[in-house]
């Protein structure tokens, strides 16, 4: 059974109205299977409740017959006990008929609502801006999915049809309490202040520790993260000793927090349990006085019959059991509503803006050399660009880019990239060198439109890329980037990633310019070894090899890459350069990068310096100029 | 079994894990006695009291009862702080067992075990098994003692209408673990799914960039539809039959109701049973079904907890491969080293060696530098010395003598390395350095500082050699991190110090003052140095050339600029442009 109420730290959403009135809103579709649920509801309570109160009927039928036959001698007939029985049974099939249809419906309607939650999460998610996620930890978002989801999904299966189980189970219970005697009614009632004041207290505190033993869970579990991520550094230092020693000094704050947590959390059962047995003594207590009194005087308001205290005796636990359910219910609405809030919140994070109307189209010349749509794939491509007057005009793809004065910001008030203009026509090499936070990937985040620029144009093939649909914008462009990034899956689907219809062959080329095709045949199962956990089997370089194929069989205009060699071995990266070369013949291709070498055969160099653009020039002419690049370059100056 | 196994890591919190159960006992025993003095106080007291009007002996009753509530509920209240003591302290044990023999383990063990592993092993598995204890301790005698007394209890009030529960008791356990032994697996099933589910959803944030820079969110939304589909689908499968429970469980209950109404009716009106006994009677059957359910749910949780504990014990089971030999050497006389014919092997496996007949001489105090490609086998090579991994053929002489002699720590103490993969933990600069040495005085640290180019950084950061370092060592930039990880290598004072590409991000100029400063500093110690840039190990005294897993050649810059035609093309490749 799965921790519920106090066993987890409160969690208090922000509008609890508000996301109560959108999850219903969520549910309404199922409104119709709901108030089914509902209806059902409705008949297993009433029957459960009416059934015992029943009993007083039966006792008292079945107490006249004793004493008709005591008197008589005579066994009496008894048709009015069966008939009673077979009704109480009837009753008794209907609920759970009624029971199992409940709970049918809604694991369907839970699983589907679930369901839809999360595709509808996932399908936003992905047109999310790259600011949001550059702006929060994988983990905060990951928790939607998982934690998030998971109280949403108890909510539906378990705590909303058994909450309004409770309500009705007490309203039932009230009713026919009631019906049986107004003062035991009244003795259970009085009682109940003293059940919910103490419910409410010990929820509070288990709270308090939780929150607590939280706390103190993250300190240990933030110190067994570093220490096993870094376990062979404390093995290099013998440090195994002192690690030992902080780890007990957290583990041991652990158990005497989480002692008293727990302590607090399983309090509650036992009290409860044993309250509702004092009332069930007190109840006897007063019901066996009241029957002596009545049975020394028939006519006294207080007179009871033995047959309906025996029917009310279990009715308490029938009322007290949903009150004290009710109130851990309670705390698990409040953390569904905390996390259907957050839920809500990644729904409502504003998806990608794109006001790009030109498209990216296959295109064929016709016999007057002018560019026109095709239906096929021809390998030209062209530009669609549709203007006010309604014509239509076409641009022939080349790689063709051109920065003018760009000035951008990630935050309004902190400029990163001042005034930057660069050309780079379809054939060359543009590099980018300078330290970590000077600008470099920024201009390659700018270029396929993860972030717009706030001054300054950015043309391709003379478009200003604001009016360019994002998806073909990036579909024109091939980024191989800093950290490569693998999916689970075969090595082939991770390159055909690239280009989805890709056949093998072209794979294997793509493959073999990335000078991966090697160490490719020589794993296991070669193009077929499935890489899972983001390629954690293969060494960095070979990641980085991967992720250059994934981008060689995408075959695009224009290839950014972003530190895509500095985990590969000199001689190897010299291996790729020449088959990229001939792969980029005609291209353009913006190489970033730390290690010199890599940059050196570049028609233009940018060396960035906050922001700025400070040295441009080919190789030799740098030198020659004797600036930052040459102290770069010999050694006088360090890159950090 | 392996859950009893691990319950012996309780230790010195045995006792409230035993203790609680026999709490629970007490509970049990007060709660039972309940309705059989009810019945009595019906039964018998009311037409005495009645026919004397004297209340005294209902007021004796109610008494009595009320005391054994309330020493029902200390006894249930001292149940749950017993067994939250025992279970925490449990757990707390565990823990700690679980760390300590990670910490024994070599780097083939933790190879084994994925670190993420390995965290979710010392957390998520550890609150399981807990979770598992604490409800036992309290459960596992409570509901089965309940259901003997309830027995008893019954079968002495009426044994005539015993059969009743003989055919109800059977029917509900049956049903219980069909259709628990049916949902299981498809729970399980689920459970992968769900994992595999929620792994796409990482790994889409991970490669964001990836997925948008090739257009490939629509791809990626078809495969995760698909795959919540199938998570829904194996979900649904599963609850289908876990929705039974409840029906059957009811229909069970009410039909022992009817037919003890009707029976125990038919009795008393033949004058064998009384009122207060049948409506006592029904409370111990319902108090009987109930326990047997409750029991099943323990069964349940048992096998859930399965895969958490055998994970724990995975861990429990695994050997360190590498231990103290029975007489450990423990002084390292010099830093010379020999390899002779060496070869290696991740898995052990003499025909896939990654190393293959390594044979080469070191002497004490010689900077030796390795050059060789991707995936050459030199991170691995340099591993041996400090016995990271244990030679799968030949043998490897530190000071002389065989490492596998040596005593691991004083070995280690003596050879020491700085990781391609270093990692610097939270804490201040200071204590971090303070790993190559605890008691090195703020003067040594400077020293060792300067030695690897970081004094004159550090000062210049906010609270200098105190600052804070953030988990994992976030604060500082990557050159900055090497040079950190070098000085605190160099604390060690060591015979042997290796550099795994350890100045990749650190420029040519402060990698050459670092390399001269260790050349004036410690010359008596031997430098072993792997780089990809060539200008690092250029001036070492030999360099050896790697490649697939052997030494192609070993020699002086000039000697192999002559003879080398590997170490040339690396040689060109670096400098091919310079004007």
């Amino acid at each position: 059974m799965p921790p519920r109420g106090p066993m987890r730290a409160p969690a208090k959403p922000k509008n609890a109205k508000g996301t109560f009135k959108r999850l219903l809103d969520m549910m309404k579709e199922h409104r119709g299977q709901l108030l089914l649920v509902v209806l059902c509801i409705i008949v297993t309570t009433g029957v459960s409740s009416f059934g015992t109160y029943l009993l007083k009927d039966v006792y008292t039928i079945i107490g006249d017959l004793a004493a008709e036959y005591s008197l008589t001698g005579v066994m009496p007939a008894l048709t009015g006990l069966t008939n009673l029985l077979i009704t109480m049974a009837a009753m008794y099939l209907a609920s759970v008929a009624c029971s199992y249809v409940q709970n049918r419906t809604m694991m369907m309607v839970s699983t589907r609502a679930l369901n839809s939650v999360r595709k509808k999460m996932f399908h936003h998610m992905e047109d999310l801006p790259i600011r949001y996620f550059d702006q929060r930890t994988h983990g905060e978002i990951m928790s939607r999915y998982t934690n998030d989801t998971d109280t949403l999904r108890e909510f539906f299966s378990s705590t909303f049809p058994q909450a309004v189980n409770s309500m009705l189970a007490i309203l039932f219970a009230l009713f026919f309490m009631l019906r049986l005697s107004g003062w035991l009614t009244l003795l259970v009632i009085i009682l109940m202040p003293l059940m919910t004041v103490i419910t409410k207290n010990i929820g509070a505190r288990s709270g308090k520790n939780f929150v607590a033993q939280q706390k103190a869970v993250g300190a240990l579990n933030g110190f067994i993260e570093e220490t096993m991520e870094g376990q062979r550094v404390v093995q290099v230092f013998c440090h195994e000793e002192k690690a030992m020693e902080e780890f007990g000094k957290r583990n041991e704050a652990v158990r005497v927090a989480g002692t008293r947590a727990h302590t607090f959390a399983s309090l509650l059962g036992p009290i409860m349990n044993n309250l509702s047995h004092c009332n069930y003594v007190l109840v006897t207590l007063v019901g066996v006085i009241m029957i002596i009194a009545g049975k020394n005087n028939p006519d006294s308001i207080f007179a009871l019959q033995i047959a309906t205290l025996l029917a009310f005796l279990p009715m308490i636990r029938q009322f007290s059991q949903p009150i004290s359910n009710l109130a851990q219910q309670f705390n698990t609405v409040m953390q569904a509503l905390a996390g259907a809030e957050r839920v809500f919140e990644l729904l409502d994070e504003p998806v990608e803006e794109d006001q790009g109307y030109v498209t990216l189209v296959n295109a064929k010349k016709d016999e007057k050399g002018n560019i026109v749509e095709s239906e096929s794939r021809t390998g030209l491509w062209a530009w669609k660009h549709p203007h006010h007057d309604g014509t239509t005009t076409y641009t022939e793809l080349k790689g063709d880019v051109v920065l003018e004065d760009v000035t951008f910001g990630y935050v309004p008030e902190k400029t990163v990239l001042h005034n930057i203009s660069l050309y780079a026509k379809p054939g060359q090499k543009i590099a980018f060198v300078g330290s970590t936070g000077a600008g470099k990937t920024t201009i390659t985040n700018l270029l396929n439109r993860f972030y717009d620029i706030q001054g300054g144009k950015i043309r391709y093939d003379g478009i200003n890329i604001q009016k360019i649909k994002k998806d073909d914008l990036r579909r024109s462009l091939a980024m191989v980037l800093q950290d490569t990034h693998l999916f689970t899956g075969t090595v082939r689907d991770n390159i055909r990633y690239g280009k989805l219809d890709a056949t093998d062959e072209e794979i294997e080329r793509a493959a073999k310019i990335a000078n991966a095709d090697f160490f490719i045949r020589h794993l296991p199962q070669g193009y077929d070894t499935m890489l899972t956990g983001d390629g954690a089997n293969l060494s960095q370089g070979q990641r980085q090899l991967l992720a250059i194929a994934r981008a060689a069989v995408a075959d695009p205009p224009v290839l950014i890459l972003d530190e895509a060699t500095s985990s590969i071995d000199t001689r190897t990266e010299a291996l790729i350069e020449k088959g990229m070369d001939s792969l980029m013949k005609g291209r353009t291709v913006f190489v970033i990068a730390h290690r010199l070498s890599t940059v050196r055969n570049s028609q233009a160099i940018m060396v960035l310096e906050n922001g700025r653009i400070i040295e441009r020039g080919d190789h030799d002419s740098l030198i020659a100029q004797e600036g930052k690049y040459y102290q770069l370059y010999t050694g006088m100056f360090e890159l950090s | 079994m392996q859950f009893f196994r691990l319950l012996k890591y309780a230790g010195k919190y045995k006792k409230y894990l035993i203790l609680c159960p026999l709490v629970m006992i007490g509970e049990v025993i007060m709660e039972m006695l309940l309705p059989t003095i009810t019945a009595s106080l019906i039964d018998k007291v009311i037409p005495e009291s009645a026919a004397s009007g004297n209340i005294t002996k209902v007021l004796l009753y109610g008494g009595l009862m009320l005391l054994m509530s309330v020493l029902s509920m200390g006894f249930g209240m001292a149940g749950s702080r017993l067994s939250a003591l025992g279970g925490m302290g449990y757990s707390r044990n565990l823990r700690e067992a679980i760390f300590t023999r990670v910490q024994r383990f070599s780097f083939k063990n933790i190879d084994k075990f994925s670190t993420a592993s390995l965290i979710t092993r010392l957390t998520t598995d550890v609150n399981q098994t807990q979770n598992l204890v604490m409800m036992l301790v309290r459960m596992a005698v409570r509901s089965p003692l309940m259901m003997v007394m309830a027995l008893i209890m019954a079968f002495r009030m009426n044994a005539s209408l015993m059969p009743i529960l003989a055919v109800a008791a059977p029917i509900l356990l049956t049903a219980i673990i069909i259709i628990m032994s049916k949902a299981f697996p498809r729970f399980q099933i689920m459970m992968k799914k769900y994992d595999a589910l929620n792994a796409s959803v990482q790994e889409n944030l991970i490669a964001i960039r990836v997925v948008k820079a090739f257009v490939r969110a629509t791809h990626e939304k078809e495969k995760f539809e698909a795959s919540a589909d199938d998570v829904t689908a194996t979900q649904r499968a599963a609850e289908k039959i876990v929705i039974w429970n409840g029906p059957i469980m009811q229909i069970l209950m009410n039909s022992c109701i009817i037919a003890l109404l009707w029976l125990g009716g038919g009795q008393i009106i033949g004058g064998t049973m009384q009122l207060g006994a049948l409506s006592s009677f029904i409370q111990y059957v319902m108090q009987i079904l109930m326990s047997l359910m409750m029991f099943s749910f323990l069964f349940v949780s048992f096998v859930m907890a399965r895969a958490s504990i055998s994970r724990i014990c995975e861990v429990l089971d695994e050997e360190p491969d590498i231990v103290n030999p029975e007489k450990p050497e423990t002084d390292v006389k010099d830093g010379s080293i020999t390899f002779d014919h060496v070869g290696f092997s991740y898995s052990g496996d003499k025909n896939n060696l990654v190393l293959s007949d390594v044979s080469f001489t070191i002497r004490s105090g010689e900077t030796i530098g390795i050059i060789g490609g991707t995936g050459s086998a030199k991170t691995t090579l340099v591993s041996l010395i400090p016995r990271l991994y244990d030679v799968t053929c030949g043998k490897i002489l530190v000071g002389g003598k065989d490492v596998r002699s040596y005593d691991m720590h004083a070995l280690r103490n003596q050879v020491a390395m700085v990781l391609q993969k270093n990692v610097l933990f939270s804490g201040s600069i200071k204590d971090n350095l303070r790993w190559g040495d605890e008691n090195a005085t703020d003067e040594e640290i400077t020293a060792a500082c300067k030695a690897s180019a970081a004094d004159d950084f550090v000062r210049s950061f906010p609270g200098g050699y105190d600052m804070d370092l953030g988990q994992g060592g976030v604060n500082v930039s990557g050159g900055q991190k090497q040079r950190l990880c070098i000085a605190r290598a160099l604390l060690k004072k060591p015979r042997i110090i290796i550099f795994d590409d350890a100045t990749s991000a650190v420029d040519t100029a402060t990698d050459a003052r670092i390399r001269e400063a260790l050349r004036s500093h410690m010359p008596e110690t031997t430098k072993i140095i792997i780089a990809q840039r060539i200008t690092s190990v250029m001036d070492a005294d030999r360099i050896i050339v790697l490649n697939d897993g052997q030494v192609t050649d070993m020699g002086t810059h000039d000697e192999l600029m002559q003879r080398s035609e590997i170490y040339r093309e690396v040689y060109t490749s670096q400098q091919k442009g310079v004007a």
